[in-house]
């Protein structure tokens, strides 16, 4: 049996940017990599919602994993409390990448189509900061 | 003058239980116009909206809050903060709730208060990655916590979490949006601080009014 991708989940505060960001990593990988992206607070203003988060980490879910890419202060906070709060077979399987969310999805979105494994996607991609 | 922090027997049912969290709600949603121009100012404006929201779905909850023991009342406001909020203070107001919770007994006295608040303030310090004097939040429920274990009285507690939401003016702010101004940062109230403070005298009012 073939191995999955890790998946990706893009985290923006604007639903635009996240929607943008998804799209540009389709355009890059297809749908070889499991992908989700949300943006948008509670009220459909800029935040993020951890609900959504949820929802999108369920969606691109991977057995291999899953790399959560955020923009700023509140998508980090919510995505890490998100992790939190899934079942304990899955936490230690999902984690936020320190990486600019757009340039830092496509890249670990093309690392993952190549199968890597979930470290090596979120090294990848946080390699762009040094 | 002595009033006595969780003394108060009204908090034994839930009526009181219910008015005491009803409290905190308004007080947060009056401020919310005054924490939306502190954080225009320094920050991206969404603090007062938020955590209007946030305390807009505890209020509503209130009622069927007030019929649980305080770990899982505490957990309950927590949760409800975390998941309508929308900004990164959801998580840290709600790791304080839930965490408070956690350590809080079912009979909460002075000293298990102190000792709960003190933990929790360590679970927000993990949450947001953050140290005092950094111009957050902790800025304030630290010294705030500081007087609670030091024996003062509520009304003490309340003056100085206001007083230290205030020395948040000077501050260079090095954690959240804010500290992206860097010295631009410095002259301004630290919105969290000035939310922290108004929810410490909410509580501190209500718990000293009995």
């Amino acid at each position: 049996m073939r191995v999955a991708n890790v998946g990706i989940v893009i985290v923006s505060h604007s639903p635009k940017v996240a929607e943008g960001a998804a799209d540009m990593v389709r355009q890059m990988v297809g749908d070889s990599v499991p992908l989700a992206h949300t943006g948008g607070d509670p009220d459909g203003g800029l935040g993020t919602d951890l609900a959504r988060i949820l929802e999108a980490i369920e969606a691109a879910w991977s057995e291999a994993g899953v790399v959560v890419l955020v923009d700023l202060g509140g998508a980090e906070t919510n995505s890490e409390m998100a992790i939190e709060m899934l079942d304990e077979d899955r936490r230690g399987r999902v984690v936020v990448c320190n990486a600019p969310v757009v340039e830092g999805a496509v890249i670990a979105a093309t690392e993952a189509s190549g199968g890597s494994s979930l470290e090596l996607v979120k090294r990848t991609a946080e390699e762009l900061y040094a | 003058m002595t009033a006595a922090i969780l003394d108060t027997a009204a908090l034994g049912t839930a009526e009181g239980r219910a008015a005491l969290i009803a409290a905190v709600a308004a007080v947060v949603i009056a401020a919310a116009d005054e924490l939306t121009a502190l954080d225009q100012a320094i920050g991206d404006g969404d603090h007062g909206a938020n955590m209007k929201r946030g305390f807009a779905a505890v209020a509503e909850a209130a009622p069927t809050l007030a019929e649980k023991p305080w770990p899982d009342l505490l957990k309950g406001v927590g949760t409800t903060l975390v998941m309508k909020v929308g900004g990164a203070s959801g998580p840290l107001y709600g790791t304080l709730f839930m965490e408070l919770g956690k350590h809080l007994g079912t009979a909460p006295d002075r000293a298990a208060l102190t000792e709960a608040f003190g933990r929790a303030i360590e679970a927000v310090k993990a949450r947001g990655k953050a140290e005092p004097g950094q111009k957050t939040m902790l800025d304030v429920l630290i010294p705030a916590h500081a007087a609670l274990a030091a024996g003062a009285d509520a009304a003490t507690v309340k003056a100085e979490a206001f007083a230290a939401a205030d020395r948040t003016v000077p501050m260079l702010a090095t954690r959240g949006r804010a500290s992206f101004l860097g010295e631009r940062s410095i002259g301004h109230m630290d919105p969290g601080s000035r939310s922290s403070s108004l929810i410490i005298a909410a509580l501190a009012d209500a718990l000293s009014a009995g």
